[in-house]
This record gives C-alpha cells, sequence and structure tokens, in this order.
C-alpha cells in the first residue's frame, strides 16, 4: 500500500453501524436458543476463577477453547465474512487461539492461589452485563445482545479474565489484546458510546498481569490451602 | 457554464410515475417537471446523467433482507428518477450481490454499470473481474477502473483489450482522497483511458489545479466520488442555514449545494454520492436538476463551506 501514511481508520471500515447490529441481531436469531448454553459455559468460567481446581480450570479452558472456535468459524466466518473481507484473517486468529485454549487445558501448569477481585469481574463483566451494553447503546435492543461464547467480544474479555487469574503465559494473551484494539477502532470508527471499554479491559488486564508480580503456586502443591 | 442536455426522462415526473402517483405534494404538483442534466462522456459523446450512485458502505448489508430490500429500494429511486451510473467495487463486500440483486429484480435498461478491478497481478484481475460481472448479473460491464490505481500496470492493457474486443465499452482509473496524483496525472497524459475517478469537493479542491484540466485536454471523463467526504461534510453543517445564494440555485439542502458545485465544474461527468436512503437518493438527484452555481458562485460556496464546516 503506498502512501500508507494518507490512510486513516475510517478508510478501512467498510460497513455501517446500522449493517454491523443488524448483522448481529440476524446471527443471534439463528444462533438462539445457544444463548443459554452459551450462559451455563460462562458460569463454568467464572466457577474456575472462583475456585481455582485443576480440574475445573482444564475444563473451563476447554470451554473457552470451544467459544473461541465456535466463534472463529460461526461468527466470522459464516457471518462477518459478509460485510468485512478481513473476517476471514479474524477467524484463523480465533482458531488459533482456541488450539492456543486446548493446550493450556492439556498443560495448565501453575494458578492464582485465590480469585482476584478483577479476574471475577472481568469475567462477570462479560458474561452478565456485556448482554446490557445492546440496551445502552442508541437504538440498540436486546436482540443485537452481545453475548459470550456467542459473538467475540465478550468472549475475548472473559478469556483475559480466565488468563489473567491463571497468570497464562504471554503467547495466551497476543491474540485476545489485539482483539481489542482491533474491535475498540472498528467501534471507534461507527461512533458507538462503549467503543473505549474494550481497548480499557485490554489495558487493564495487561497492566495487572505485569503488575502481579507474585509467584503462582501449583494446584497440585499440598501447600494450596484450597487444594 | 458548459452546456448541458437535459435527460428525455424528466425527475419529477418519473419520480412520481414510480410511486404509482401516490403522495404527490402541492409543492411537487406546482413545480414543473425538472430535467436532470447530463454530460457527454468526452471519449464518445454518449451522455451521462451528472448523479450517479455509489456503493461504498451504504450496499454492504451481508445477507440482512431488510438491508437488502431497502438497497433495492434505493436504487430502484434513482432509476426512477433518470439516473443510470452505478458504482461499485470488489472492495466493497456485498455491495456487488446487493446490485445485482437489483439489476435482476429492476431490469433498468438505462443501467451505466461502472465497476473496478482491485487485485494484484493481471491473470488474477481476469477471473476477478468475471466474478464481479456475475455479482452484478450483467452481460458485460459498461466502464471498469482499476481501483486505487492498484497493479495498474498489468491491468490496464487486459482491459483496454476488452475494449477492443467489444466486451467493455470504457476503462478507467480511480483515486480517492488526493492519493497518488502525481502518478494518476501521468496515466492520464500516456494512457488512452476514458475516464478517471477522484475525489472532489467544496473542501478538497487540489484536483482543480491540475488533473481536471487535464481530463477537459485529454478528453477524459471525471467521475467524483466521496462528494460529502463520506458524510462528514453534510454532518458538520447540519446545524447551519443555508445562505442565500442556495434558493438562486434551487438547492434546500447543503447535501444539494454540495453536489451542484461539483457538478457545475466544466470537467466532471458526474459525481457519485453513496446512500442508504430513498429520501437522500431523491435529493441528490435534485441537485442534478435546475439552475447551476456560476463560476463567481462557485467561488462562494467554497469559501462558506470552508468557513462554515
Amino acid at each position: 500500500m503506498s502512501e500508507w501514511w494518507t490512510y486513516s481508520l475510517s478508510d478501512f471500515l467498510m460497513f455501517s453501524s446500522r449493517s454491523y447490529y443488524r448483522l448481529i441481531e440476524s446471527y443471534n436469531a439463528a444462533m438462539w436458543p445457544a444463548h443459554v448454553l452459551a450462559l451455563v459455559a460462562g458460569i463454568i468460567v467464572i466457577g474456575a476463577i472462583a475456585r481455582p481446581r485443576q480440574n475445573l480450570q482444564r475444563l473451563a479452558a476447554l470451554v473457552l477453547a470451544a467459544a473461541w472456535g465456535w466463534v472463529a468459524w460461526a461468527y466470522h466466518r459464516e457471518r462477518y465474512a459478509e460485510i468485512n473481507t478481513a473476517a476471514p484473517y479474524f477467524s484463523a486468529a480465533f482458531a488459533v487461539q482456541a488450539l492456543l485454549l486446548c493446550w493450556l487445558a492439556y498443560r495448565p501448569g501453575n494458578a492464582a492461589p485465590a480469585p482476584q477481585p478483577l479476574t471475577l469481574g472481568l469475567s462477570g463483566l462479560a458474561i452478565f452485563a456485556y448482554p446490557l451494553l445492546a440496551l445502552a447503546r442508541d437504538g440498540g435492543e436486546w436482540r443485537q445482545a452481545e453475548v459470550f461464547g456467542i459473538v467475540p467480544d465478550p468472549t475475548v474479555v472473559a478469556t483475559l479474565g480466565a488468563l489473567l487469574a491463571w497468570r497464562a503465559s504471554a503467547t495466551l494473551w497476543l491474540i485476545p489484546v489485539l482483539w481489542c484494539l482491533v474491535s475498540g477502532a472498528t467501534l471507534m470508527e461507527l461512533k458507538i458510546g462503549h467503543a473505549w471499554l474494550l481497548p480499557a479491559i485490554a489495558l487493564t488486564a495487561v497492566f495487572a498481569r505485569v503488575m502481579g508480580s507474585k509467584k503462582p503456586r501449583d494446584l497440585n502443591s499440598t501447600a494450596n490451602p484450597r487444594s | 457554464m458548459p452546456p448541458t442536455s437535459p435527460s428525455r426522462r424528466h425527475l419529477l415526473a418519473s419520480m412520481i410515475a414510480a410511486s404509482g402517483g401516490l403522495a404527490l405534494s402541492p409543492l411537487l404538483a406546482a413545480a414543473p417537471p425538472a430535467p436532470l442534466l447530463t454530460r457527454p462522456v468526452p471519449s464518445s459523446g454518449e451522455q451521462l446523467p451528472v448523479i450517479g450512485l455509489g456503493s461504498w458502505i451504504t450496499f454492504n448489508v451481508g445477507r440482512d433482507p431488510q438491508g437488502r430490500r431497502e438497497s433495492v429500494d434505493v436504487i430502484r429511486q434513482f432509476f426512477a428518477g433518470g439516473g443510470r451510473l452505478v458504482d461499485s467495487s470488489p472492495m466493497y463486500g456485498s455491495a456487488q450481490d446487493v446490485i445485482g440483486e437489483a439489476v435482476q429484480t429492476l431490469k433498468p435498461a438505462q443501467l451505466f454499470a461502472a465497476d473496478k478491478v482491485w487485485v494484484s497481478g493481471g491473470a488474477r484481475g481476469v477471473a476477478q473481474v468475471e466474478a464481479s460481472r456475475k455479482l452484478w448479473r450483467v452481460p458485460r460491464f459498461d466502464l471498469l477502473q482499476v481501483h486505487n490505481l492498484l497493479s495498474w500496470e498489468e491491468h490496464l492493457p487486459i482491459l483496454l483489450a476488452m475494449k477492443r474486443e467489444g466486451r467493455l465499452r470504457y476503462v478507467g482509473i480511480t483515486t480517492s482522497e488526493g492519493r497518488r496524483h502525481t502518478e494518476i496525472e501521468k496515466i492520464m497524459a500516456s494512457q488512452p483511458i476514458d475516464f478517471v475517478q477522484i475525489s472532489y469537493n467544496a473542501l478538497d479542491r487540489d484536483v482543480e489545479q491540475r488533473i481536471l484540466p487535464l481530463a477537459r485536454e485529454r478528453k477524459i471523463g471525471v467521475i467524483v466520488n466521496r462528494p460529502f467526504r463520506q458524510g462528514d461534510l453534510t454532518q458538520s453543517l447540519a446545524g447551519e442555514p443555508l445562505p442565500g445564494w442556495a434558493a438562486d440555485i434551487g438547492c434546500t439542502t447543503w447535501a444539494q449545494a454540495l453536489l451542484k458545485f461539483i457538478v457545475s465544474h466544466t470537467a466532471v461527468t458526474c459525481a457519485i454520492p453513496a446512500t442508504s436512503s430513498v429520501a437522500h437518493v431523491r435529493e441528490n438527484l435534485l441537485a442534478g436538476t435546475g439552475r447551476m452555481p456560476d463560476e463567481a458562485l462557485r467561488k462562494r460556496i467554497a469559501q462558506d463551506v470552508e468557513r462554515l464546516a
């Protein structure tokens, strides 16, 4: 791309907010009642963060992997690609993250000794509060609700909460954080009021991860009071 | 001002006919039918209405049935109002397919299908053009343009060969927002193209210096994209009352004044505002009718827009 410095974010936005939320609305209608299953899956993730046991962490990592894989295929590849030519790349990135989460389920490693308010807060926000943003948006309605495991944004936020709780390696953070920037930029160009939220969440989570210098305890260790 | 010829189709009469003669407002009833102005394509003399229809963002609605119905309504109104040139690109997501749905539904005899090739490599360009043609549901394109000059050295010879073989009527190149103007000028000066597509509006007037005069000199048609800076210009002027000159040239909205500023330039063949609103299509088409600003008024429009936007 020549004269790349002359391009702004708006040059890459190829759809209107109306088309974007209509797409989510029709996708929600097609997915229903998978939302109920997604809610149960989300509660499992919160449970795994609240009660840090290795088996639960494995299960939650698999739940998150399934959510990322589902969003990669059903949302990005089958739906978002209709209006965004970059969606197949997003689909590939989400599929890679699903594989990384499967690896985390296979080798869960260490976890934090106790749940932190921030980790629970992020997951709770993603699973219970994120769908309500549709009602807070100008012209939004509940049929356009963004639900964990169904669409990307709440899925990514819940994952950040889990990664923070499990003190996952940087490799697992890369795609979720990049998505927060991409989605935040998209919403900003669409002039959506809560466009700042996703980048702010990513920044907070990364900051908390970097500052969390305490060495995690092994869940298999008898020293862990909760194991 | 250059002479502009009225199209045979009369705008308001057509709109009334399209709506089944319903809802004839007293204003419309009192107004005589206004002809939609046309300009000749410099290389052929074919007359084209000065208002076309763009499709960036507005027709990219995916599979959404409501969005598609609304888009078809916009295109229906455009043709009913005497419009001809519809412009799209493989870069515009589902827009080509949405236009194709409208073509299939409306079967518009007057359609002037303008599309683009937007891919690296000549061979891939051929395949892309064929894929685009199928999406548009047309036997052939009237105009194919090299989008943003991407691989133009490879695409232009192929498009010009298609034109020679009668598989295409016109060939062009595009840019937007003032990019690569030096290269655009070189191509305009050296290649036998029929059209150049550029961004031009009351604020972005760089093309007045070299590109528009060169187009006139080389007999190249000019299609103007982003006449409202993708809506930003009309939005920033929304709260400002229209100056007195607006009534003199029959404008009731800023959008019409902005369009009249563009299409009144003697080198411009047509402007291609994009919209998803039937009301806006009507408004845009009305800008292609009636009195146009002369050079002095064009300067004043530019000054006022610069001051207010």
